[in-house]
């Protein structure tokens, strides 16, 4: 890239940045801490209510219309695919949707055209015959790959639900584009660089360069792409911006781009908040534009983030509770010398919980850390109490290992933005497992052979040293299944439906992380709690094995399925080391199987443990566990324990969960805390602790006490 | 020696200041119709503890305890004065915030000598004054409150800081001609630090159906926080009252 000042930069503190894509040494070079309150913020416009109510009324009707306003059964959607759409034009200070109308859903059919199908038949709509044919005879999708590579084991894994919300028939989204590049170096200079890195990547044609030199032609081809697409709306977002308005602008075209290509499971925005103060406040300085007028571009801004929307199954609904977009953004930290990055348009990201009111998306994360400024965590706090609706992170423990310049993709894995990326892995059923190995492979619910016929656990009672033996056997089988089916389901996504716009927007040599899940570690915990501290007696029946038809093929002899607990145990979430200990071993031992495994593309095993909705569903597909819990009931949520069981009150919980070693689950532990805010204190209203007789008295002129 | 423990709150934000950890104690003599812990009136069950397993616990969780403390509760927690004082021992040398939540029915005005060892190891009592008239007091708790009421000028004479609670209940605790004259009273304290007027509330009422036992309160409503906010105001009038003509 050449080292050349451009003209949109003026103001701005020169340095590498200058000379080679380098977000991080701009921010750092020129962002302004902000230590003071939240009193400078603003309402909202008139035109920010204005185009806020057409989204109320947009999303009424759309609750009307049973879930889908619209949606796209033609146009397959690209960056391209689709002329200018609007809210209301004259209004809108951020403009661009996926498709030429809001609320109409695009057709993305590259990560599975069934799912795609499915998700249109379900709300009463038909994909064309002709796009559906395209995609069965002439364009292989991912989906189709996977299941081609898939073994019988995997299938069958799949089916009885012991790995489980697999990305193998929609997008595996987890990718953060560094969207703030093309605010700051206009699309050209990339292309520029991304042809620079073909240029000096190797030559020799192993499978391994070819295949990179084929994603950075496609990489470019994107970017080419981006640039109609500022067209379309009347910007050239070939060169830098030039103000606030454009830098946000820009930035949003290209997470735009990127939710027209991938309908991915969480597409998250970054960490941009005070990437952008540095423009604002340029403008503002120079008196460009007032603070109502800042504050309504991050409105209109959130206000577009606030609408995307994907066309996706009641199934893949019900495995996330809802229909997630997981944008999530990333604010706050502290850099790696010290400086809370928190800015002024921190404040005003959050604010639009005020300005909009409370929602979900984008998913507004706080990168917590001791050293944020005081003003700041308390106005996170007020806001929090406010709206419900800020996710809180470690940033003390992630900058260790990212640095300052990392984000969150979807709830919590961390990656350096445009440096990192994660292949995204869904989750491995610990508890499941368990009852697979006192089964000996055989499903407590299907009444099959999933696993491998190892010897089930024999006797009445429960001994945990013979059953701690067979989980590690089952948990050694389950490991180098899911990496092995996690290999293939990446394999595929690159080959049909590569993020090339997101991948254009990161350095070349990407480090990747090849992210696993486990769900149920509360339970696995309780449960061999309860073998170890009581005494927990086996309950065995004969299975009705069905076929798709629900005809009775076969009967699965003596399949334990139901335990009785005599006794009390101590339970996870109560700061109990006899058990908590369970857990953090847990953790450990699960993570260092799956290290034994080759990972596709070189990638770096990480594990989470973060299942924050798709429990209930995990609940439903898990048989009654050794701790007492039965069928149906919801597997904990992340790393909290079993719903009432802990009984110490919060810190006791909170202990319990901290103690699980972030080393082991580096893709990040989850704890939902739901609070009443009663139970954070006292109404002031009621409650005034500062009374002081005497000056009281003296104020009343008395004579003070006459005790 | 060993307390008898009903069971342990890791976050209590709602019993003293800052957040604490919270003993609830085991045994009290008073029957409050608006009991809301009528699973700790029976003395001598629960979980048998030593003092020093319970700062333990507290120790374990003290991180998340920014600003708080140790508070003893219940139950009566007096009930059990020399496990306190065992307790309160321990959490001094490590420089704990002590707290004791008490309805001060334990109280002998002639002889009170562990008291006056327990009140050195303590930072804060936070007292419960159920009514102010002696006769509706013995209605609503079945105990007399000059004890207690003497039990307060005690603590103030012996310089302890006091935040004293009342709840407000509908039509028992709400009269208006009493609320002043609690004020009135409390305006004799010199250490009170804080009021706090709690709307009650109907929680309990699952508890005592657990339990077995009949809901006292019957169909009470529970009380608005404007109610108890209008309470406070009357008591802090009668306060106010008190200090100003300075006699009674």
């Amino acid at each position: 890239m050449k080292n050349v000042f451009e003209p949109e930069w003026e103001g701005f503190e020169e340095g590498r940045w200058c000379g080679s894509v380098n977000v991080r040494d701009f921010i750092h070079r020129n962002f302004t801490p902000y230590d003071g309150d939240e009193s400078f913020l603003t309402g909202p416009t008139e035109a920010t209510k204005k185009l806020w109510q057409k989204v109320l009324d947009l999303s009424e009707q759309e609750r009307a219309a049973g879930g889908v306003l619209d949606m796209d059964t033609k146009i397959i959607s690209t960056i391209t695919s689709h002329g200018a759409g609007y809210l209301d034009k004259d209004l809108e200070q951020i403009v661009g949707i996926q498709t030429d109308k809001p609320f109409k859903r695009s057709l993305q059919p590259f990560g599975g055209i069934r799912m795609a199908q499915a998700a249109c038949e379900q709300y009463g709509y038909k994909v064309d015959d002709e796009v559906v044919d395209l995609f069965t005879r002439y364009r292989k999708t991912h989906n189709q790959g996977v299941f081609d590579a898939y073994t019988p084991e995997m299938r069958t894994a799949r089916h009885a639900a012991i790995i489980t919300g697999l990305p193998d028939a929609y997008g595996r989204g987890r990718i953060i584009g560094d969207y703030r590049r093309i605010a700051l170096y206009g699309v050209d200079k990339l292309i520029e660089d991304k042809k620079h890195q073909i240029d000096t990547s190797l030559v020799r044609m192993t499978s391994k360069n070819i295949q990179l030199r084929e994603e950075l032609a496609e990489q470019v081809r994107a970017l080419g792409e981006l640039k109609t697409l500022g067209k379309i709306y009347g910007c050239d977002i070939s060169r830098p911006a030039k103000n606030a308005k454009e830098a946000i602008q820009w930035l949003y075209f290209g997470y735009l781009a990127a939710v027209k290509e991938q309908n991915g499971a969480a597409m998250s925005l970054g960490r941009t908040s005070t990437f952008v103060d540095i423009y604002l406040k340029r403008d503002l300085d120079k008196g460009l534009i007032t603070e109502e007028q800042a504050q309504e571009y991050i409105d209109h801004f959130i206000m577009k983030l606030r609408i995307v929307k994907f066309a996706r199954t009641p199934e893949y609904n019900s495995l996330f509770s809802g229909d997630p977009t997981w944008i999530t953004e990333s604010i706050g930290g502290v850099s790696v010398d010290g400086i809370p990055m928190v800015t002024k348009t921190s404040f005003r990201y959050i604010n639009t919980l005020n300005n909009l009111g409370p929602a979900p998306e984008p998913n507004m994360t706080i990168l917590w850390s001791k050293r944020l400024p005081i003003n700041f965590k308390r106005f996170c706090a007020k806001m929090s109490i406010k709206s419900s609706a800020i996710q809180y992170e470690n940033d003390d423990m992630m900058r260790v290992i990212h640095g300052d310049d990392y984000a969150i993709a979807c709830c919590v894995s961390s990656m350096v933005v445009g440096k990192e990326m994660q292949f995204f892995g869904a989750r491995a059923n610990l508890a499941k497992c368990l009852l697979y190995a006192i089964n000996g492979g055989v499903d407590e619910r299907l009444g099959i052979q999933v696993g491998p016929k190892y010897r089930p656990v024999e006797g009445d009672y429960l001994d945990y040293d013979d059953v701690m033996e067979k989980y590690n056997d089952m948990m050694e089988w389950l490991a180098g299944l899911y990496v092995n089916t996690l290999n293939v389901i990446h394999y595929m996504h690159d080959k049909y439906s590569y993020e090339r716009l997101q991948m254009a927007l990161h350095d070349r040599d990407v480090k990747r992380y090849f992210a696993t899940g486990i769900a149920g570690l509360s339970v696995v915990a309780d449960s061999l709690s309860a073998i170890k501290y009581a005494k927990v007696k086996v309950i065995r029946k004969d299975i009705e094995i069905k076929n798709k038809k629900g005809e009775v093929i076969d009967i699965a002899k003596n399949v334990a399925v139901d335990y009785e607990v005599e006794g009390d145990f101590p339970k996870y979430g109560n700061n109990d080391d006899r058990v908590d200990r369970l857990a953090v071993d847990l953790v450990k031992n699960f993570m260092e199987k799956i290290k034994k495994h080759h990972t596709y593309r070189d990638s770096v095993p990480t594990m989470s443990i973060l299942t924050i909705t798709s429990n209930v569903v995990y609940g439903k597909k898990t048989g009654n566990t050794p701790d007492g819990r039965k069928i149906g009931v919801p597997l904990a949520p992340g790393a909290n324990p079993m719903h009432g069981r802990d009984t110490h009150g919060a810190a006791a919980s909170l202990a319990s969960v901290s103690k699980l070693p972030f080393r082991h689950a580096q893709d990040g532990i989850s704890n939902t805390f739901s609070i009443i805010p009663d139970a954070l204190g006292k109404d002031d209203k009621v409650f005034v602790g500062d009374i002081d007789i005497e000056s009281i008295a003296k104020e009343l002129g008395g004579n003070g006490n006459d005790e | 020696m060993l307390g008898y423990i009903h069971s342990t709150d890791s976050f209590g934000t709602v019993d003293g200041p800052g957040i604490r950890f919270v003993i609830f104690m085991q045994g009290c003599p008073m029957r409050c119709l608006y009991c809301h812990n009528p699973d700790t009136w029976e003395p001598c069950i629960g979980e048998q503890r030593t003092a020093q397993s319970l700062i333990d616990e507290y120790e374990s969780v003290k991180e998340f305890l920014k600003g708080g403390g140790i508070t003893v509760t219940g139950g009566e927690p007096l009930l059990q004065i020399d496990f306190l004082i065992e307790l309160f021992t321990l959490a001094k040398k490590k420089s704990i915030h002590t707290c004791i939540d008490t309805c001060g029915i334990t109280f002998d005005p002639k002889h009170h000598e562990k008291l006056d060892k327990l009140i050195t190891l303590t930072d804060l009592v936070m007292l419960d004054i159920k009514h102010i008239d002696n006769s509706r007091h013995k209605a609503l708790t079945g105990k007399e409150n000059i004890n207690i009421l003497a039990f307060a000028k005690y603590l103030a004479a012996n310089n302890i800081p006091i935040w004293v609670r009342h709840v407000l209940v509908p039509f028992v605790t709400d009269d208006e001609h009493f609320l002043h004259e609690l004020g009135f009273f409390l305006g004799g304290l010199k250490t009170l630090k804080a009021l706090d007027v709690l709307p009650y509330h109907t929680m309990a009422r699952a508890k005592y159906e657990k339990l077995g036992i009949p809901y006292p309160l019957g169909n009470i409503p529970a009380a608005a926080k404007e109610q108890a906010a209008h309470a406070r105001d009357i008591i802090m009038q009668g306060l106010k009252d008190r200090l100003r003509n300075n006699e009674k």
